[in-house]
């Protein structure tokens, strides 16, 4: 009998040492494909859920490697958060199909499209073609760098996450109703501090700064890129250098995870400055948070422009 | 009329001061009532967005004939382009007004129904599946000089190599289908078509229909994504060559557990038995079999390696001394290594790949049994955004001389004038065990057309 019993507590031990999930399933596993997606998530989920981003703030959100150490993490998801609109068709549906985990299929209850909470741009009318480059045929998909789409964003991920634990319904909501509050003060700071500078010009090398442009104001009046995804040429690169100077534009800014070559040689044809903007939460150690991206950009551009 | 005039402005002289007393608060007051226009029209939009998509995912989990849910919004898509497939009521502006989705849909679809094809309503087109095909053109040069005994067949001067028809969906909220028709120049092939099951219990997935095996790794290679134009000698001598173990059948995988961090993986799978020349079934009974594990570590964030151990067994095609068909087995075994270098701040412009695989064949045969052995390395270094280079050794026996060994050596150079198509050169110097050598340049033209899904990693 003692035998026996010790059997059984060996393997009830054995078995919480090989699922150790269990013990602390009352935890939302939250996968996002981005970083800005795990800072929102992360802003209303609190302490009731984990969060890990797939892709680092620093990489082309385009070209993310589909990585089998990808799987480990979303086979344990009860959440995936997807930015959507196609940003992520080159490495995220491999990764769902492998996974394994039926909660985070496409449709499933744990799927979650956050391009749907969110106020689209660019979103082309008539045929696309890819002559057009690598257009997203459904609209601009960096549509986090307007704050007000964060705020949608966080309060569909606040329904999403009650949905799935109906339980905390109440709190994801507080932590909702807190960072709106804390978005809405912020944003009164950030609109401040871009006002001097309504309607400057600026040059981006992919255009994934529309909606912080739109946001704040901003005039992008051209791109590195001679179209979407499409490295640039040196007519292309000749045409802009000429424009900057017609318009006068004085600002290139480039995303992390471009050469800086083209930027630098358009910068000094034209003395603009050549900055590099985070389109991402992460795209910089010190930046952790959702706040911190704005904050950092906003000064980028500010202390660019005085 | 004087006095009118006069009347007039005085009037107006009594009017504008009493305005412009007033214009701190009506401004605000017209500030205020912008910003809650704007808000109700955001609002607005946000809910015509949502009942789009819910719309949207009704008709994606209907099924597709004559559903009433589908049958019901053939004004929704009426004006999309066919190729955007389940998203074109998305891609409508979103227009800020308060009228109800259905009204703004009459209106975007003013310029009249789209006529019926083929009796199917134009919203059963909102589920095709995601089509591409993917075209791969090969000019070849030089002397093959192959020798009657070689596997390697020499290649023609200028040929369209392959057509690939790529038609991808997900089924139900359970499974997904994948079908790849390849038409190459003697026919068409059904290279891959399967239903993968996605939400199986414990972690499980499993593909029924006719793929390619999981033999190591070039075997699951499409043509397209080969980083050469040809694919290496022991593929060619122990594996069936281009069409590999590519078979009818069924795969189960599962993820395994493993200290942390790394990634293990198992794949079973039972094949018909029919592969080219390796596999060759003679009745019910003789399924091929193949068993896949692969581990898997991130080494860096920018670095990382690749492990993979194959078996694979079924009939072969050796016959009895009379010519009768024998019972005779085929085994392979399979080692393989894949070490990627790929920096994230600059992913695009940099990259590494090294890989080799190196194959074991047992070929049961009279009068004796045949032991060949065969293995390739290779390394390829992207240099630019649109550059790679890259270079190949190959060492094989052929399966049926294990006698016999041929060896070569190749180099590539690729252009990606975008993502979606690209050039490239290879210099292939073979050298076949009769002694003969072959100095070849292939030049292929890849080029794809829709939306074809990304590949496993």
């Amino acid at each position: 009998m003692n035998g026996t019993n010790r059997l059984f507590m060996s393997l009830i031990a054995i078995c919480g040492l090989l699922f150790p999930t269990f013990a602390a399933a009352k935890k939302l596993n939250v996968i996002t494909a981005t970083t800005d997606m795990a800072a929102l998530a992360q802003e209303v989920g609190g302490d009731r859920i984990s969060v890990d981003a797939i892709a680092k703030g620093y990489q082309d959100p385009h070209f993310v490697e589909a990585k089998p150490s990808f799987l480990l993490k979303l086979r344990q998801a009860d959440l995936l958060i997807v930015v959507g609109l196609q940003l992520e068709i080159g490495w995220l549906p491999p990764l769902i199909t492998q996974s394994g985990n039926p909660r985070v299929q496409v449709g499933a209850a744990g799927y979650l499209d956050a391009s749907q909470f969110a106020e689209i741009l660019e979103i082309p009318q008539g045929v696309v073609t890819r002559a057009m480059g690598d257009v997203h045929p459904l609209g601009n998909p960096h549509y986090w760098l307007d704050p007000d789409n964060g705020r949608r964003v966080a309060k569909g991920i606040a329904g999403k996450l009650a949905e799935l634990d109906p339980g905390d319904s109440s709190y994801f909501q507080e932590r909702f109703q807190d960072f709106d509050k804390r978005l809405t003060s912020a944003e009164q700071k950030w609109e401040a501090e871009m006002a001097p500078y309504r309607g400057r010009k600026v040059v981006t090398y992919h255009n994934s700064f529309t909606n912080f442009a739109t946001h704040f104001h901003l005039d992008v009046v051209g791109y590195v890129e001679p179209r979407p995804g499409i490295p640039p040429t040196p007519s292309h690169t000749l045409d802009l250098i000429g424009q900057m100077k017609r318009e006068n534009c004085k600002l290139v800014l480039v995303e992390p995870y471009f050469d800086l070559k083209t930027p630098n040689s358009i910068g000094s044809a034209t003395g603009a400055k050549v900055l590099v903007y985070l389109p991402s939460v992460g795209g910089e150690k010190q930046v952790t948070n959702y706040f911190q991206l704005f904050d950092y950009d906003i000064d980028l551009i500010k202390k660019a422009f005085q | 009329m004087k006095r009118i005039i006069a009347f007039g402005i005085l009037t107006a002289g009594f009017c504008i001061p009493v305005w412009a007393q007033q214009t701190s608060s009506p401004d605000l007051v017209a500030q205020n009532a912008a910003l809650e226009q704007k808000v109700r029209d955001l609002e607005d939009r946000l809910i015509a967005l949502e009942g789009k998509v819910r719309t949207m995912q009704t008709a994606q989990a209907a099924p597709a004939p004559a559903s009433p849910a589908t049958e019901a919004q053939p004004a929704a898509v009426a004006n999309a382009p066919t190729e955007a497939a389940p998203q074109p009521q998305l891609q409508e502006p979103a227009v800020p007004s308060s009228t109800p989705p259905m009204q703004g849909q009459a209106v975007a679809s003013t310029g009249g129904p789209l006529p019926n094809y083929g009796g199917s309503s134009s919203a059963a087109k909102a589920l095709n599946p995601d089509i591409s095909v993917i075209g791969d053109f090969i000019g070849a040069a030089g002397n093959a000089n192959v020798p009657p005994l070689a596997t390697l067949q020499p290649a023609p001067s200028l040929q369209m190599h392959e057509s690939e028809i790529g038609l991808q969906a997900i089924i139900d909220p359970y499974a997904r289908g994948d079908f790849f028709m390849s038409f190459g120049e003697e026919g068409v092939n059904v290279e891959e078509g399967y239903i993968t099951f996605t939400a199986l219990p414990a972690g499980f997935v499993a593909k029924v229909g006719k793929m390619r095996s999981a033999f190591g790794k070039v075997n699951m290679m499409h043509n397209h994504v080969l980083p050469w134009v040809d694919r290496p000698l022991v593929t060619t001598n122990l594996v069936a060559g281009e069409d590999g173990i590519d078979d009818a059948g069924l795969s189960v995988e599962r993820i395994l557990p493993a200290p942390k961090g790394i990634f293990l993986e198992a794949t079973g799978q039972v094949f018909r038995g029919d592969s080219g020349d390796v596999f060759t079934q003679h009745g019910r009974s003789d399924v091929s079999t193949v068993e896949h594990l692969r581990g898997y570590k991130d080494i860096t964030e920018s670095t990382n390696l690749d492990l993979g151990f194959s078996y694979a067994r079924g009939h072969n095609d050796a016959t009895l001394l009379s010519g009768a068909p024998g019972d005779f087995v085929t085994q392979l075994y399979g080692a393989d290594a894949t070490l990627r270098w790929k920096p994230l701040r600059r992913s695009i412009y940099h990259s590494f790949v090294g890989r080799g695989e190196f194959i074991w064949s047992q070929r049961e045969e009279l009068p004796r049994e045949q032991r060949a052995f065969g293995f390739y390395t290779s390394g390829d270094y992207q240099f630019g955004r649109r550059w790679f280079g890259g270079a190949r050794f190959d060492y094989s026996d052929r399966s049926r001389y294990d006698n016999l060994t041929d060896k070569g050596v190749a180099a590539t150079l690729t252009y990606w004038p975008s993502e979606f198509s690209q050039i490239r050169g290879e210099y292939r110097f073979t050298h076949y065990a009769e002694n003969r050598d072959s100095h070849e340049v292939f030049m292929q033209l890849i080029f794809s057309l829709g939306a074809h899904g990304a590949h496993p990693f």
